[in-house]
């Protein structure tokens, strides 16, 4: 029977585990939904901006407050999940504090001394964020895309990894008083938990602290194992996905928008004085499917684009910077991001029911973006810039728009005219394409 | 014009070719108020001595507002017909005074056959600049606070925030910055085929939002390098019936340095 705490561990481990694996394998999954693109060139340049903006945090910095806070939960994330192996250990064999062993007694002191001041970090950066997110009335925290599940889930980050925290103190106070009574063997300092917290332990019996912090230790774990698989749930899945997700940026000019080639095979056979107008056409492959203009659900768009909606946190500095959200129209690029999310998953759990995707009479387009969103941008690149993770809502934007304008002819009336003036004169007013140089000719 | 403009068919004509090729665009062509604006750029690069030729009636729209509303058959139609001209005229070098037409003729068209060295006409006549062979005197502008707005297109788009400033910088006015300005910049609501629909319903026009943080700025002069932009914070400075402050694109402010 002694070994049953150890077994325990190892079953909630595996399983805690297990079913994490499980979800990112579904993730995977859905975001081979997407159409393959090519983001495999100029490695070097990737694994940089990888480490500057995922690693580094590049961009999180231009909004100082918000940035330097995220910044202490995510190191301390980084440190304290360093912890995680010495749980594990100790978990699966009963050691106590196994790494001080390997570390030798200052390393290790040093180590625990280090976490407690990032832990510390982490609880006055859990306990702002919550406040500034909650009462401060900050625009992009408080609009409508937020109501319901994304506004809880965030908080309920912050409740998690404010609870992690405080389990963790917990364990190192009645820890640290346990090894002044020599109860246990004394490894590691513990600045915060030893003159913060430490002295409320005091008058525990030896017991009630030995039960105090297996209750924490066992807590810790748990909730590890829990906010882990809570991630599939929650925007939170940006702490892994930030990491492949700015290294598959786009490395173009944000300027620069894709070319339909299918479309220049089109044209140039139309430009080609050579084709023969009244030649057969070829024979048609059979088996091919005629090719889509844009997009008008998650299955058009690429793989990067499915990346980024799984990436997306809702961070909302996007929105808050778009000038079209900005000036009261309909249009959020987080909102662009969530719809594609949301349809991504509503497509996985058809896939999980049936086996395969049945047809659920919904799309991307509609049934979660509006229209009135798509044609509001200015495609002026504000929300691609803003975004911390280098996620690219306009890109979405424009293969939808392709899809309204070259699927259905349904831009609005307006741009129809401009696009016909275009194809008629060569340019989106109605002149004549002989006036072109008048101006050199006038005063 | 007091001088004569000439296009890419005369230079081919007479056997030889310009050291550049100006786009002009659709607004730079046709509006009114970016003509301005054409003529001014011209003035310079002929008083600077630089060769250069417009493709004229050869000249088609560069298929952005096509392209950024979703069209890629006009789009492509569009880049087609000006690449193979282009092509035909073995044009190398081309400089256009509207970021859309630079943006889109940098960066789509290679996709399509046309390569081509192409500057901003910021870019250019800061190189002029730097090479000696334009000098501008800022007498006039001396004590004038002026405001520059970053066209998107030029901007985020491309990352060209410099060249602007420092051609403005020789003007010895006060350049001032707007909170939103260089990468943060405020789009003045034109770019995406904005220009030419009515805007999305909202509580204002992106052009006034844009213009009110100028005007803040308490400019004489709001400058503005994209014709686009230009028309949007005329309209914007109306709307505040302004009449103190002008909205002007570099190449009219050097023109007017240079008393062109």
């Amino acid at each position: 029977m002694q070994y049953i705490d150890n077994i325990i561990f190892f079953i909630a481990m595996v399983v805690g585990f297990g079913l994490f694996f499980k979800s990112l394998k579904e993730i995977y999954r859905n975001i081979l939904l997407g159409k393959k693109i090519d983001r495999s060139d100029q490695k070097a340049e990737r694994w940089g901006i990888m480490a500057r903006v995922a690693l580094g945090q590049s961009k999180m910095v231009k909004r100082p407050i918000a940035g330097i806070l995220h910044i202490f939960v995510y190191v301390g994330f980084v440190i304290i999940n360093i912890e995680l192996i010495e749980i594990i250990v100790d978990g699966i064999f009963g050691t106590h504090r196994f790494l001080a062993g390997i570390l030798g007694d200052s390393l290790y002191s040093f180590f625990t001394a280090t976490l407690e001041v990032l832990a510390l970090l982490v609880v006055i950066a859990v306990v702002l964020f919550f406040i500034r997110r909650n009462f401060y009335g900050i625009k992009r925290f408080t609009m409508k895309e937020l109501f319901g599940w994304p506004k809880h889930d965030a908080n309920w980050i912050l409740v998690i990894e404010f609870a992690l925290m405080m389990a963790f103190f917990t364990m190192n106070s009645s820890d640290w008083v346990l090894q002044q009574r020599q109860v246990l063997a004394a490894h590691g300092s513990f600045p915060i938990s030893a003159n913060i917290l430490g002295p409320l332990f005091q008058n525990f019996s030896d017991n009630a602290l030995i039960f105090t912090e297996r209750g924490a230790w066992w807590f810790h774990f748990i909730g590890i194992l829990f906010f882990m698989n809570y991630l599939y749930y929650s925007k939170h899945l940006h702490i892994l996905l930030a990491f492949p997700n700015t290294w598959f940026a786009n490395l173009k000019p944000k300027g620069q928008f894709t070319n339909l080639d299918s479309v220049t095979k089109e044209i140039k056979l139309m430009m080609d004085p050579n084709a023969d107008p009244y030649a057969a056409a070829p024979e048609a492959d059979p088996n091919e499917v005629p090719e889509k203009f844009g997009a008008s659900d998650i299955f058009d768009l690429n793989r990067v684009q499915l990346m980024n909606a799984y990436s997306c946190t809702e961070c909302g500095r996007c929105t808050s910077v778009c000038p079209a959200n900005i000036t009261g129209k309909k249009l959020s690029p987080r909102k662009i991001m969530m719809d594609t999310r949301d349809r991504i998953e509503e497509v996985g759990r058809n896939i999980n029911k049936n086996g395969k995707f049945v047809d659920d009479g919904k799309k991307l387009l509609d049934d979660h973006i509006q229209r009135e969103e798509l044609w509001a941008c200015t495609t002026c690149n504000a929300c691609v810039e803003a975004c911390p993770i280098l996620i690219d809502p306009l890109s979405i934007i424009v293969e939808m728009r392709r899809f309204l304008v070259m699927e259905q002819s349904a831009a609005p009336q307006e741009l129809n005219q401009m696009m016909t003036n275009i194809e008629n004169n060569a340019a989106p007013w109605q002149y004549n394409q002989a006036d072109r140089l008048k101006w050199a000719t006038e005063n | 014009m007091d001088f004569t403009i000439k296009t890419m068919a005369e230079y081919a004509a007479e056997g030889k070719a310009p050291e550049v090729l100006f786009f002009v665009g659709c607004a730079g062509s046709f509006d009114d108020r970016a003509k301005k604006i054409t003529k001014a750029f011209c003035k310079i690069l002929n008083k600077v001595g630089i060769e250069f030729a417009v493709l004229g009636q050869e000249e088609s729209c560069n298929g952005d507002p096509a392209k950024r509303a979703g069209n890629e058959f006009v789009f492509q139609m569009m880049a087609l017909t000006n690449i193979e001209i282009m092509n035909a005229y073995e044009v190398k070098k081309i400089v256009t005074t509207c970021p859309h037409c630079f943006n889109i003729i940098k960066n789509e068209y290679p996709g399509l056959g046309g390569n081509y060295e192409v500057l901003h006409h910021t870019q250019f006549l800061r190189k002029l600049m730097e090479e000696g062979r334009l000098k501008i005197e800022g007498g006039t502008f001396k004590g004038k606070r002026i405001t520059f707005h970053d066209p998107c297109y030029l901007g985020r788009a491309n990352g060209e925030y410099e060249a602007p400033r420092q051609l403005l910088e020789k003007l010895d006015a006060e350049l001032v910055e707007m909170k939103r300005c260089k990468s943060n910049g405020l789009c003045c609501g034109a770019g995406g085929a904005q220009m030419f629909k009515e805007p999305e319903p909202g509580n204002k026009d992106i052009n006034i939002e844009r213009t009110e943080e100028a005007l803040s700025e308490k400019p004489n002069i709001i400058a503005t390098g994209c014709p686009f932009c230009n028309t949007m914070m005329t309209d914007g400075v109306k709307h505040f019936n302004n009449n103190e402050v002008t909205v002007k694109d570099i190449a009219e402010l050097l023109a007017e340095a240079e008393d062109l």
